[in-house]
């Protein structure tokens, strides 16, 4: 699935390798794999993305698959009421005898009865709604005309055949950019797409402050009454790596992309942050006063764990899109050996100036063919392999140590003072392993 | 549709999983997107499997639509069957694929594999999980042994029955994902070695097509878990004469009428080995340490097999009340709605958890036996929870043996079931002295103090008028407020409906006492 790569390089048709212009990317050959995947759908970014927006509820019109999907996925550990649910389709919703438009209406009712406070309403469409041709968009509309503004309707695909993993959160916020406020501001503002940590986000406000960097606001934010406005003077950065579509729709709406490589480690949240100085005119020695203590923490803080990953080499499955800048960090900033790079699809947009960061001998695979690259695992032997979570017990039993790529996206691991404990995450099973005697 | 936030079955396709995950040397085909191998998870973390489930998604994607998904199927049978090589392949669809009609089934059947392909229709917008796993081990037994029963003779012939041969049993039912399975099977194998019974073969829970193959060997089935098992169990009694026993022993008295029927299908007098092995539950029920299990208040919601069976225990092995029994399994709610007209109930039979918080919350027992969905619930709620049944997490599939059947599972069912229980003399003690500052009804049990405090739910949600034409003076409210929190709501409502039904409008002190005299408890 390569349409968010080929949305704006119509030089790069959809299964072909892609065509590149960067001297990086041409020396860096690029295995395409179209066999079977192990990866999570995009409805499994609302797991996080509910607890981001607290005011806002998720709706996946799906199947009982999309329910369990979701429950498994969270572990169903966070089992305070969830701002989300699913309306199963059923026999009689296939075979016409119920009216789809009837049922939807009556379950959102249901919903809102049971809470009243919710001001977005995302219609979440999945695999078999979008097969039966489902129009929930449709649907949007009529609720937004029903409901008159009190709640406001979106609608997104976080479907299987659509989106992998991370898509559904792109997914969702591009059906938010679509309703934002306009701005007329002549003065400059920033948009920080991607759903971080609260305190991670708050981090970062805190930096841009003390380097007068006004005006920025997040996407997601945390209630419809600071989602951000955006215009002719907007600049987005990105926090996250899989942000292609949003990105798109906030450029058409006149937004500017700043490019940078993603804050991860020291030197990613550096030179993300300069990125922004660039744009902004800040003087050097004022951006070097602003990052001097945070930087020097971030770089004591890797200390501790980079004796413990110096030498040690890693594969990444593709999973979150989160792997090519991940493994910038554990190549250029702990000293991993990189095996192989597997990422769902290539976004060259998003990731370029993390490109030209990897080292050219890396292997990068764009696609799966799930039991071709497990084999590729056992003969490459990686002290550690990022996977999903299906795959981690497999791979620990042939004596492979893993990390859960999920847990990348329920912890905070973006800026300075989290550089130290996203090393760790790495770290920990190496630790582990060493610790134990039989 | 159907207004879902957790579920208490994933769908079908996932029974047939279990199935396949289960046994030996057969893979899965699903046609199936890519969102659909979350399911593998299933089984690695949740069981701690320490290999991939055998089963290979198509994993097709919307550009496929376009073309053709049908292509996509048959070339995943030969690389599937190429790579892995299985003895037999099951072939089904997921959800979504069920929509496209591309019929993997009917591909497979044509494909000319060298092995048994068996076709799953998996139904997955009208049926659910377990009955996803009955019909995929039904169609999978079937289509094994159809053929011998048409080479099969007279079983009554022959030499075997001329010489003294131990009788022969199947343990049909146990899976992967099940509740306890893998060590339930460890016990019941023994319990029925040491009345004389052989265990024939096991299935489907590392069962092997060829062990399949031997099923008619066996004189009788026993059926271990209707809710997988009995669809099969019934073909082949009608088949091959095999007839099968249908107690589920778990709990004492359950385990010895299991041992009955057995021997009876057996011919085997089994009352002498009851008279002389049992279970500890029945002693440590009796002593007196557990006068203070007398009467508790015991909500129980589980599938069906492990409802009815902790309906049968609660009430006569530890003396408890129940108050409430329910079930998510339609397919058997027949069974637990008998067993809950005996306690003069009505079952709840419901896969919404909303409506089963509701029951909680509404009965406020102070013990619940459920599900991982009634843990969180009970959680909420504060109040004691074990539980007895899938849907389970990853702690509920424990390292050490822990079986639930047989006699070694009654007395673990003792300890699990207790263990979240305020201890007797504590109880008295919180009851006396309420207002020190440390040792409170606030405070969780002594020996679960790690475990964090109990009462973590909201005062008023507990102390919460049920009635809102009724006031309370404030001297009977500050007493009420000396009642221990885990009764305190149903000591409220109970004088509320006292005053109701007396035509007062007001409660002072006394009337919280006459209340309590009226319902004496």
């Amino acid at each position: 699935m390569n349409t968010a790569a080929t949305a704006f390089n119509p030089a790069c048709p959809d299964n072909t390798s892609i065509k590149v212009d960067s001297p990086t990317l041409t020396e860096i050959p690029v295995r395409q794999e179209r066999g079977e995947r192990a990866v999570f759908c995009g409805l499994t970014s609302i797991i996080w993305l509910h607890r981001k927006i607290q005011d806002a509820f998720f709706l996946v019109v799906g199947s009982r698959t999309c329910a369990h999907l979701i429950q498994s996925a969270a572990g169903v550990m966070i089992f305070a009421e969830p701002r989300f649910a699913t309306a199963v389709l059923e026999d009689k919703d296939l075979a016409g005898i119920a009216d789809c438009n009837d049922e939807i209406d009556r379950v959102v009712e249901r919903v809102l009865q049971r809470r009243p406070n919710i001001k977005t309403f995302f219609l979440v469409s999945s695999c078999p709604s979008e097969v039966i041709k489902l129009d929930l968009g449709n649907s949007a509309q009529r609720l937004n005309k029903i409901y008159q503004g009190r709640v406001r309707f979106a609608d997104y695909s976080g479907s299987g055949i659509e989106t992998t993993f991370t898509q559904g959160e792109d997914n969702c916020l591009k059906s938010l950019v679509e309703e934002l406020p306009n701005t007329e501001s002549k003065e400059k503002n920033l948009i920080i797409a991607g759903t971080i940590a609260d305190v991670v986000e708050d981090q970062f406000k805190r930096i841009f402050e003390q380097l007068g960097v006004e005006n920025v606001s997040f996407l997601p934010a945390r209630n419809e009454e600071q989602m951000p406005k955006v215009g002719d003077n907007t600049y987005v950065l990105l926090a996250q790596p899989y942000l292609g579509e949003t990105t798109r729709s906030l450029l058409k709406r006149g937004a500017k992309l700043i490019q940078a490589p993603f804050p991860f480690g020291a030197e990613g949240t550096l030179e993300w942050l300069r990125s922004v100085a660039k744009v902004w005119d800040i003087p050097e020695d004022k951006f070097e006063s602003v990052i001097s203590i945070p930087l020097a923490r971030a770089r004591r803080a890797l200390t501790h764990y980079q004796d413990k990953l110096a030498g040690k080499s890693i594969t990444f499955l593709p999973d979150s899109q989160l792997e090519i800048p991940l493994a910038r960090f554990l190549s250029r900033e702990c000293e991993m050996k990189l095996k192989e790079v597997g990422v769902p699809f290539f976004d060259r947009q998003i990731i370029e100036a993390e490109m030209n960061l990897l080292p050219a001998d890396v292997t990068l695979t764009e696609g799966q063919s799930l039991d071709d690259q497990l084999d590729r695992v056992r003969e490459d032997k990686p002290d550690l392999t990022v996977c999903g979570l299906g795959i981690a017990n497999p791979l620990e039993a042939e004596d492979l140590r893993t990390k859960w790529s999920i847990e990348l996206m329920f912890t905070p691991i973006q800026g300075f003072d989290q550089a130290g404990d996203l090393a760790e995450l790495f770290a920990r099973p190496l630790i582990r392993e060493s610790r134990l005697e039989c | 549709m159907q207004l879902t936030v957790w579920t208490y079955e994933g769908p079908p396709h996932v029974g047939a999983m279990r199935v396949a995950t289960s046994l030996k040397d057969v893979h899965f085909l699903l046609h199936a997107p890519q969102g659909d191998t979350y399911a593998d998870l299933l089984f690695t973390m949740i069981e701690r499997q320490n290999k991939r489930p055998p089963v290979t998604y198509t994993t097709f994607q919307a550009r496929d639509l376009g073309s053709d998904t049908a292509k996509l199927v048959t070339d995943a049978i030969q690389k599937t069957y190429q790579r892995f090589k299985p003895d037999v392949m099951l072939v089904g669809d997921s959800c979504t694929a069920e929509l496209l009609q591309d019929q993997p089934g009917t591909l497979a059947e044509g494909a000319g594999l060298p092995v048994p392909v068996v076709p799953l229709e998996l139904s997955a917008y009208s049926r659910k999980e377990n009955w996803g796993a009955s019909e995929t081990f039904y169609h999978l037994v079937r289509a094994l042994l159809i053929h011998q029963k048409e080479q099969s003779g007279d079983k009554e012939e022959g030499i075997d029955k001329l010489e003294f041969k131990k009788p022969k049993a199947n343990l049909l039912g146990p899976s992967v994902l099940g509740f306890r399975c893998r060590d339930d099977v460890v016990e019941v194998t023994s319990l029925l070695r040491a009345i004389g019974v052989e265990v024939n073969v096991i299935a489907p829970l590392n069962a092997s097509p060829e062990d399949l193959l031997r099923i008619p060997e066996a004189d009788f089935n026993i059926c271990l878990y209707p809710e997988i098992a009995a669809t099969t169990c019934a073909w082949l009694e009608r088949t091959f004469k095999q007839p099968y026993v249908k107690t589920i022993p778990i709990g004492v008295g359950a385990t010895a009428d299991f041992l009955r029927e057995v021997g009876q299908l057996a011919g085997i007098d089994v009352e002498e080995y009851i008279q002389n092995n049992s279970s500890r539950l029945p002693w440590y029920s009796k002593s007196v340490d557990s006068t203070y299990l007398t009467g508790k208040r015991v909500f129980i919601f589980a599938d069906a097999t492990h409802a009815t069976a902790a309906a049968r225990i609660a009430k006569f092995e530890l003396g408890f009340d129940v108050v409430g029994i329910g079930s998510y399994s339609r397919e058997q709610a027949r069974d637990v709605r008998k067993v809950a007209k005996e306690l003069s109930l009505d079952a709840l039979i419901t896969d919404d958890h909303l409506e089963v918080e509701k029951a909680i919350s509404e009965l406020r027992p102070e013990l619940v036996l459920g599900t991982q969905m009634e843990r969180h619930i009970a959680k909420r709620l504060g109040v004691a929870c074990a539980v007895i049944s899938t849907p389970a997490h990853v702690q509920d599939y424990p390292a050490r043996y822990s079986p639930q059947m047989g006699f070694e599972g009654a007395n673990v069912i003792f300890d699990s079931w207790v263990h979240p229980l305020m201890m007797g003399l504590e109880e008295h003690l919180l009851g006396m002295f309420r207002e020190d500052f440390e040792f409170n009804d606030s405070a969780a049990p002594s020996h679960l103090a790690a475990e964090g405090t109990l009462s973590n739910q909201p005062e008023e949600d507990i102390a919460k008028n049920t009635n809102q034409e009724i006031v309370w003076d404030l001297e009977a409210e500050r007493e009420l407020r000396k009642i221990p929190f885990f009764v305190r709501g149903k000591a409220r409502r109970n004088t509320e409906k006292f005053a109701l039904d007396s035509g007062l409008d007001s409660i002072s002190l006394d009337t919280l006492y006459e209340a309590k005299a009226h319902f004496s408890r």
